[in-house]
């Protein structure tokens, strides 16, 4: 008896090992799955999320009750005419204003009572030139540096390559004062960059400047996102959103009136092509009359008329008629702008 | 004009809640400061002597000693006094309202983990940081210029703790100056304070001649509503060890009556300042 209990013993230890082993193995197996959802999924994380967001000044409602989410690795603008509220959203996202109601989350953290952990997450480039003019290039970025805690050597380490991709090198001792439009433009997207955010709100960063610098600029968008960075603009260049962001949301009178891919909306809302041509009162009659199906709007002293029609539509009727100045040119995020913000006077 | 609302009653007044990192604030003028520094150091040097020269060689060679003392060594300590609350009040309206309103250096600090109490806190250090600079310049000008005098300007051993008290002192007058900038819907704004509110301190608060001259109510007055009347008592008790008595206090007392005040009312008006500020640039 007293062997064979001894031989029972190991055995039934055998067993506990293999049950514990099937177990280990199936929950590691669960959480692989569960890995490799989320992997799968990460490229949907929400980073931002706002739900009845709204801001009032008084009596004035400038945002009001919007909704909306934002991924992380996401490049998304806020498009909409002046005093429609992209600022005041923006603003919200980092402290800078309390929303009146609503929640807003930024990577998790709720904007009501963790300002201090989502602003050192998040980049800033504001609308207003903030440099500090009592210092010079570098210093701007060095004492910068110094409110995210970035010890002194790293801040001039990133500070110094900073300078050399926004091609700033040359003015790196020279005051504030002594920059143009353009430089200060970049020297305060560069200071956005000081704290490797994993969120950078741009709030209109190409305004005022030239081609060059707007491609500099938008080069370094692009390479952020590469780096899964999410960023959040607001710009009033349409072309500036439909090449950079994934995704627009059209803001007017505090609510987000539209949404999606540019693509996407260009299609629902514009259609395909666009043939544009000097107005002339005969010339609406006609136009309605060959394009039966087609949108035909006036836009001061020029006809536009938007087909989703295939390419080639227009080329038959110019044969036809002999007109003044027409171009025919791929529908935009402009198009879908003027359409929904209602600027275009609607007479044909 | 921009909008500003101060409708904090007492009971919306809220203890601030700050860290390290107003002294990183802090550090953003100190920089400041140094880079600019010959504009800032000479002409700070030169009013106290000028004041010295005319006031007590000049004039005080026409006035009869007040307290067994020349008129040069009645004057001496008010000088330091008026230097903190020069120092900081600028620092605190102007400076401030520059750095606030026209650069949005504010703007630009508080989009960083650094918070908008924070911001304000750091400026009003500064301020007393400002005026403590600027007492200790006027302190080495008179304790030099009393190497002139019959009697020294600064007889008291207890002198350097004139430095410590600056900063209390600029303290509350950056906090005080602080609230106003709340309140100031342009630049031009700080004029009526500096010349309602500082001008008078200049002059009636046992600056030039004792308060004891002044009719008992305004010696009153002048003890519950005007800070710059116990910062001279304060600067004067460690400079030349003894004040005319007010109220009938002696020295310590008064002394120790004047301390409280300044400490009990700074503490009011920085978390004052403090909730009036965020008010406006957070709404």
């Amino acid at each position: 008896m007293y062997p064979k209990q001894q031989k029972r013993a190991p055995n039934k230890d055998i067993t506990h090992y293999l049950t514990f082993l099937v177990v280990f193995c199936r929950v590691n197996f669960k959480f692989g799955c569960l890995n490799l959802y989320l992997s799968t999924m990460s490229s949907r994380e929400v980073l931002i999320k706002a739900s009845g967001l709204t801001k009032k000044y008084g009596e004035f409602t400038a945002v009001d009750h919007i909704d909306f989410e934002i991924y992380r690795g996401e490049c998304v603008g806020f498009l909409g005419p002046n005093g429609a509220g992209k600022t005041t959203t923006v603003r919200m996202m980092y402290c800078f204003l309390m929303p009146t109601s609503g929640i807003l989350k930024v990577a998790g953290l709720d904007i009501n009572t963790k300002c201090r952990e989502i602003k050192a997450l998040v980049g800033v480039a504001q609308q207003e030139d903030n440099l500090d003019p009592d210092f010079t290039v570098i210093k701007n970025l060095t004492v910068y540096a110094r409110y995210f805690d970035i010890p002194k050597a790293e801040a001039l380490k990133r500070a110094e390559e900073l300078l050399r991709f926004f091609q700033l090198e040359e003015k790196r001792d020279v005051s504030i004062m002594a920059l143009s439009t353009g430089m200060k433009r970049r020297l305060i997207f560069a200071r956005a960059l000081l704290n490797k955010p994993q969120v950078l709100l741009l709030d209109e960063p190409t305004t005022g400047l030239d081609p060059q610098a707007r491609h500099l600029v938008w080069d370094e968008v692009r390479q952020l996102k590469k780096q899964q960075v999410t960023v959040i603009l607001t710009t009033h260049y349409m072309d500036e959103a439909q090449i950079l962001c994934d995704r627009i949301l059209i803001v007017d009178q505090g609510r987000i009136i539209e949404q999606g891919t540019p693509a996407e909306l260009i299609k629902k809302h514009v259609g395909r092509e666009v043939l544009e041509v000097d107005y002339n009162e005969k010339l609406v009659p006609l136009l309605k009359e060959v394009f039966v199906n087609a949108r035909i709007e006036r836009l001061g002293d020029r006809i536009q008329v938007f087909t989703d029609q295939p390419h080639g539509v227009f080329e038959g009727f110019l044969k036809e008629h002999k007109l003044q100045n027409v171009s025919i040119r791929n529908a935009n995020i402009e198009d879908v702008f003027l359409k929904l913000t209602g600027r275009g006077l609607r007479e044909a | 004009m921009s909008k500003t609302h101060i409708r904090a009653s007492p009971a919306k007044l809220s203890i601030p809640h700050l860290s390290y990192r107003v002294w990183i604030v802090w550090r953003r003028n100190v920089d400041v400061f140094f880079k600019t520094i010959k504009v800032n150091f000479f002409p700070s040097l030169l009013e106290p002597i000028l004041y010295l020269f005319a006031f007590g060689f000049g004039l005080g060679g026409f006035i009869p000693d007040i307290a067994g003392q020349p008129y040069i060594n009645f004057i001496a300590p008010a000088l330091v006094a008026v230097a903190i609350m020069n120092g900081s009040f600028f620092e605190c309206t102007f400076a401030s309202f520059v750095r606030m309103y026209f650069q949005k250096t504010f703007d630009a600090i508080v989009a960083t983990p650094v918070s908008v109490e924070e911001v304000v806190a750091g400026e009003m250090l500064w301020g007393a940081t400002r005026a403590t600079i600027n007492a200790t310049i006027v302190l080495v000008v008179v304790a030099v210029a009393g190497l002139f005098t019959p009697v020294p300007l600064v007889s008291s051993p207890l002198f350097l703790l004139a430095v410590p008290i600056a900063f209390l002192g600029g303290l509350l007058f950056s906090a005080i100056a602080m609230c106003f900038t709340a309140a100031a819907p342009n630049i031009d704004f700080f004029n009526y304070p500096s010349f309602l509110f500082l001008t008078p301190m200049f002059f009636l608060c046992g600056t030039f001649f004792p308060l004891t001259s002044l009719p008992i109510v305004a010696q009153s007055l002048a003890m519950a509503i005007l800070p710059l009347t116990h910062i001279v008592n304060v600067i004067r008790a460690v400079l030349v060890g003894g004040v005319e008595p007010i109220w009938g206090l002696s020295t310590g007392a008064l002394l120790s009556v004047s301390l409280v005040w300044l400490t009990v009312v700074t503490v009011a008006f920085f978390i004052l300042s403090i909730n009036l500020m965020k008010k406006r640039l957070t709404s």
